[in-house]
C-alpha cells in the first residue's frame, strides 16, 4: 500500500493533476475562512461591476490625514482618463456636425479642442440623424469634461442642520492624496460583481465547492451502480447478465435526461437540495458505465490468468476483486472522472430548466453560467461573470484527467518504465 | 501400461458453441480413458478443439453432453466446494505464459496461493520459503532472484518454468499442459519438456500434453490421440500412431513437420524417460 502510494507520487502527471486539484480544493476550503460573507449576498446596486478595488468616496474625503503629493504627471493622467482617443474623435465628429471646419480641429491639442467644445456644444440643439443614445452620450461626455482643465480644487459643502443652508466644510486640492490603507471602507472585488450585484469570486468559490460535491456524489453513485452491475453481468453471465442487460437497455432507451427532468420535477422544489440533485443525477447516469465495464469484463473473464485463479480455488469475490477489478481500475477511475464532469454539466442543464437545486443559499457552477447567459454577459463583454466559471470547470476536468493518466501508469505495472 | 488404473475417462464428451446456423461442434463425442502415470498427447491442428476439451476436463466450462469420470467415479463439480476439491487433483499449464499471470500479483503471491491450497496456510514462513525455494530449484530458477518480482519481468521461457514450479508445489494427480511450449523459443522448449518428464517421473503424475506438433508428441508421450474437427480420429501408443499412421490426417500432420526425427534424435535423446 505504502509502496503504491510512493509510486503514485512518482508519476509527474499525477502530481501535476493532484496539485491543481488540491489547489482548487484548498481554495474552496480556506477562502470562506478569510471571506466569511454569504456567497449570494447582493452588495452592488446595479449589475456587472468590473473587477477592481472599490474605495468609499465618502470615507476618502474624511480620511484622517490628507497628504500632498506633487506628482508631475497627475494632470496629464487626469486628462487622459477622461479624454482618450475615442472621446477626442467623438468630439471632432460632433464639431464637424455642427459646422466647424474640419481643418481647424486638431484632436491632439487638448486645450484648443476643449475650448472649441465649450463654444459649440449645446445640449438643446437638435442635430438631425443623431440617435438618442448618442445624444445622451454627448451629455454625459460634456458633464465629465467640466472643469477638466481647472487648476482650482473643490470646495466641500454640507447643509447646516438647522438652517438648511450650505456651509463650506473643507476643500480638496488637486494635489491632495489619501493613503488607501487609511480609508475606512475598501473592498476588493477581484472578479467584480454579477448581474444581481453579488461578489463573483465569493460566489464562484462557493459554487465550485457545491458543484464538486454534486459531481462527486453523482459520480460515485453512478460509478458504483455501473461497476457493480457491469462486473456481475459480465463475469457471471447467463440469466444474471440477461436481467442486468434488460434493465440497462431499458434505461438506455429512455433518455436519461428526460428521466432526470421527470424525477427532479416530481421531487419538488422544496426537497431539491444539492445532495438530492446529485443523487438523482447519479441514479440516472450509470448506464454507460455498466455497458463499458461489462464489455471489459467479458473480454477479461476468459483470459488464462482468470482460469488459473479459478484453478487455484479462489472464490468468485476474490476473482472479481483481484483478477478483474485491477485490470479495469484505471478504466473505472476514468469513467468516474467522466461521470463527475458530466454530472457537473447535468446539474447545469437542469438549472437552466429551473429544476436545479434551490438557489437561495447555494450557487453552483451551472447556475452561474446560466445567470451569465440569461443576462447576456458574453454579449456585453462582462467576461468576469462567465470566464472564471469556465476556467474552473476546465481546471477540474483537466486535473482529474491528468491524475487518471498518472494512475494508469501505477495501476498497470506493465506500463511502468 | 494399459493394465494401470483409470485416472480420467471421458464418454461421449461434446461441446457445442453457438446456436442454430452458428452452431459449432468444437468437441464432438470423444471417448478416452487415460491411465494413472501416463503421458498422453492430444495432437491436432489449430481450431480442432483441443483447448475446448482441456477446459471441459478442467471443469472451467460446462460440457454440452457426455460424462467425465475421475478415478472411475463420475465427476460432480456442481458446487463451489466440489470444484475446489477437484482442482486439488487436476491442474493446468496454459499456452500463453504472458496472459497466464495476474500482472498485479508478485511471484511470491502466486506460490503462497499454491501452498495455501495444499493446506499449508498455517505453516511458519520459513517453511513456506523452503518450499518455494525447492519448487524454484526444481525448474532451475533461484527463488531469491524472483521474490518481490512481477511475472512480466521474466522471459516467456522463465514464466513457463515458473508454471511448472507451481505444479510442483501443488502436486496434482493430473496435469493438463495446453501447448505449453508453442509460445516460447526453441531453446526453452527442450528445457520445459525435460521438466515435464521429470515431474512425471518424480511424482507419478498423469500428464495430458496438448500440442499441434506431432514430433513433440512422439518424444514425450506414451499414448497419442489425434484430433480433427473435434473428433479423435486415431489413437494408440506413440509408436503405433506416429511410425505407422493409418489416417490421412495423421499423415498430413507428420508431413507438416518433416525433419522432426533427425532433429530430436540428435539433441535430446535422453529426455524420453521410457
Ligand atoms: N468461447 C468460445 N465461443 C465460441 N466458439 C469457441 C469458443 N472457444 C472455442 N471456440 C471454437 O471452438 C473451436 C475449437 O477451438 P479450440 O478448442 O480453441 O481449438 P484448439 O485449441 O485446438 O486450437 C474453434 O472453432 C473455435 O472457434
Ligand atoms: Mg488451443
Amino acid at each position: 500500500m505504502k509502496h503504491t502510494l510512493q509510486q503514485v507520487f512518482h508519476s509527474s502527471k499525477f502530481v501535476t493533476g493532484f496539485c491543481i486539484f488540491a489547489a482548487i480544493l484548498l481554495t474552496v476550503i480556506i477562502y470562506p475562512i478569510f471571506v466569511p460573507n454569504p456567497p449570494l449576498e447582493i452588495i452592488a446596486q446595479g449589475s456587472f461591476f468590473p473587477p477592481g478595488t472599490y474605495v468609499s468616496t465618502y470615507d476618502t474625503v474624511f480620511s484622517s490625514k490628507a497628504y500632498t503629493l506633487n506628482l508631475p504627471d497627475a494632470a496629464a493622467k487626469r486628462i487622459a482618463a477622461k479624454l482618450g482617443d475615442k472621446e477626442r474623435q467623438d468630439i471632432k465628429d460632433y464639431l464637424v456636425l455642427v459646422g466647424v471646419p474640419e481643418a481647424e480641429i486638431d484632436t491632439t491639442n487638448t486645450i484648443q479642442l476643449l475650448s472649441q467644445w465649450d463654444k459649440n456644444y449645446d445640449p438643446s440643439k437638435k442635430i438631425s440623424g443623431m440617435i438618442f443614445s448618442k445624444v445622451r452620450y454627448y451629455e454625459r461626455l460634456n458633464k465629465s469634461l467640466t472643469g477638466l482643465l481647472s487648476e482650482e480644487g473643490l470646495i466641500l459643502a454640507a447643509p447646516n442642520i438647522d438652517t438648511g443652508a450650505l456651509e463650506q466644510i473643507g476643500t480638496i486640492n488637486l494635489a491632495d492624496y489619501v493613503n488607501i490603507k487609511e480609508v475606512a471602507s475598501v473592498r476588493t472585488l477581484p472578479l467584480g460583481t454579477d448581474n444581481f450585484g453579488r461578489d463573483v469570486l465569493t460566489e464562484l468559490v462557493r459554487a465550485t465547492s457545491v458543484s464538486l460535491k454534486i459531481g462527486l456524489i453523482a459520480g460515485l453513485i453512478a460509478t458504483f451502480i455501473g461497476l457493480t452491475l457491469g462486473l456481475l453481468g459480465g463475469y457471471i453471465g447467463g440469466t444474471v447478465d440477461d436481467v442486468i442487460m434488460f434493465i440497462t437497455n431499458l434505461f438506455t432507451v429512455i433518455p436519461s435526461f428526460v428521466l432526470l427532468i421527470l424525477i427532479s420535477y416530481s421531487v419538488g422544489q422544496e426537497h431539491r437540495g444539492p445532495v438530492m440533485v446529485a443523487t438523482v443525477i447519479g441514479f440516472t447516469s450509470w448506464v454507460w458505465t455498466t455497458r463499458a465495464v461489462r464489455s471489459q469484463v467479458i473480454s477479461l473473464r476468459n483470459r488464462d490468468h482468470v482460469n488459473l485463479s479459478k484453478l487455484s480455488g479462489h472464490s468468485l469475490f476474490h476473482i472479481i476483486t483481484h483478477d478483474i477489478l485491477p485490470y479495469i481500475a484505471s478504466y473505472v477511475v476514468m469513467a468516474l472522472i467522466l461521470q463527475i464532469s458530466s454530472a457537473i454539466l447535468a446539474e447545469a442543464s437542469l438549472s437552466v430548466l429551473g429544476l436545479g437545486p434551490k438557489t437561495s443559499i447555494d450557487p453552483t457552477l451551472g447556475l452561474m453560467m446560466n445567470w451569465a447567459m440569461i443576462y447576456q454577459a458574453q454579449i456585453l463583454g462582462k467576461w468576469w461573470a462567465y470566464f472564471p466559471v469556465l476556467i474552473v470547470i476546465a481546471l477540474i476536468t483537466f486535473s482529474m484527467n491528468l491524475m487518471n493518466t498518472g494512475l494508469d501508469q501505477v495501476f498497470n505495472p506493465a506500463l511502468r518504465d | 501400461m494399459t493394465e494401470k488404473k483409470s485416472c480420467l475417462k471421458g464418454v461421449g464428451l461434446t461441446k457445442v458453441f453457438g446456436l442454430g446456423r452458428n452452431k459449432n461442434m468444437a468437441v464432438d463425442h470423444v471417448d478416452f480413458d487415460f491411465a494413472e502415470g501416463e503421458i498422453v498427447s492430444i495432437v491436432g491442428e489449430s481450431g480442432s478443439g483441443k483447448t475446448t476439451l482441456a477446459k471441459m476436463l478442467l471443469g472451467l466450462i460446462n460440457t454440452t453432453e457426455g460424462e467425465i469420470y475421475f478415478k472411475s467415479k463420475k465427476r460432480d463439480i456442481r458446487s463451489q466446494k466440489a470444484k475446489k476439491e477437484y482442482w486439488t487433483n487436476i491442474q493446468a499449464i496454459f499456452q500463453d505464459p504472458f496472459s497466464s499471470y495476474n500482472i498485479f500479483n508478485k511471484i511470491d503471491a502466486l506460490f503462497l496461493d499454491c501452498i495455501n491450497m495444499r493446506g499449508g496456510k498455517k505453516l511458519p514462513y520459513e517453511k513456506k520459503l523452503e518450499m518455494m525455494t525447492e519448487a524454484c530449484s526444481f525448474v532451475n530458477l533461484k527463488f531469491a532472484e524472483l521474490t518481490n518480482k512481477y511475472p512480466f519481468e521474466l522471459s516467456g521461457g522463465q514464466m513457463q518454468r515458473l508454471m511448472i514450479a507451481r505444479i510442483f508445489l501443488l502436486k496434482p494427480q493430473i496435469l493438463l499442459a495446453d501447448e505449453p511450449t508453442s509460445m516460447i523459443d526453441a531453446c526453452s522448449r527442450a528445457t520445459i519438456l525435460d521438466m515435464l518428464l521429470k515431474l512425471r517421473n518424480d511424482t507419478g503424475m498423469t500428464i495430458i500434453f496438448i500440442t499441434h506438433d506431432i514430433g513433440l508428441a512422439y518424444f514425450v508421450s506414451d499414448k497419442v490421440f489425434i484430433m480433427e474437427h473435434g473428433k479423435f480420429v486415431e489413437s494408440g501408443t506413440a509408436d503405433e500412431v506416429i511410425l505407422r499412421p493409418k489416417e490421412a490426417y495423421t499423415k498430413r500432420l507428420l508431413n507438416d513437420v518433416p525433419k522432426i526425427h533427425e532433429e530430436w534424435d540428435l539433441s535430446t535423446v535422453d529426455i524420453k524417460a521410457k
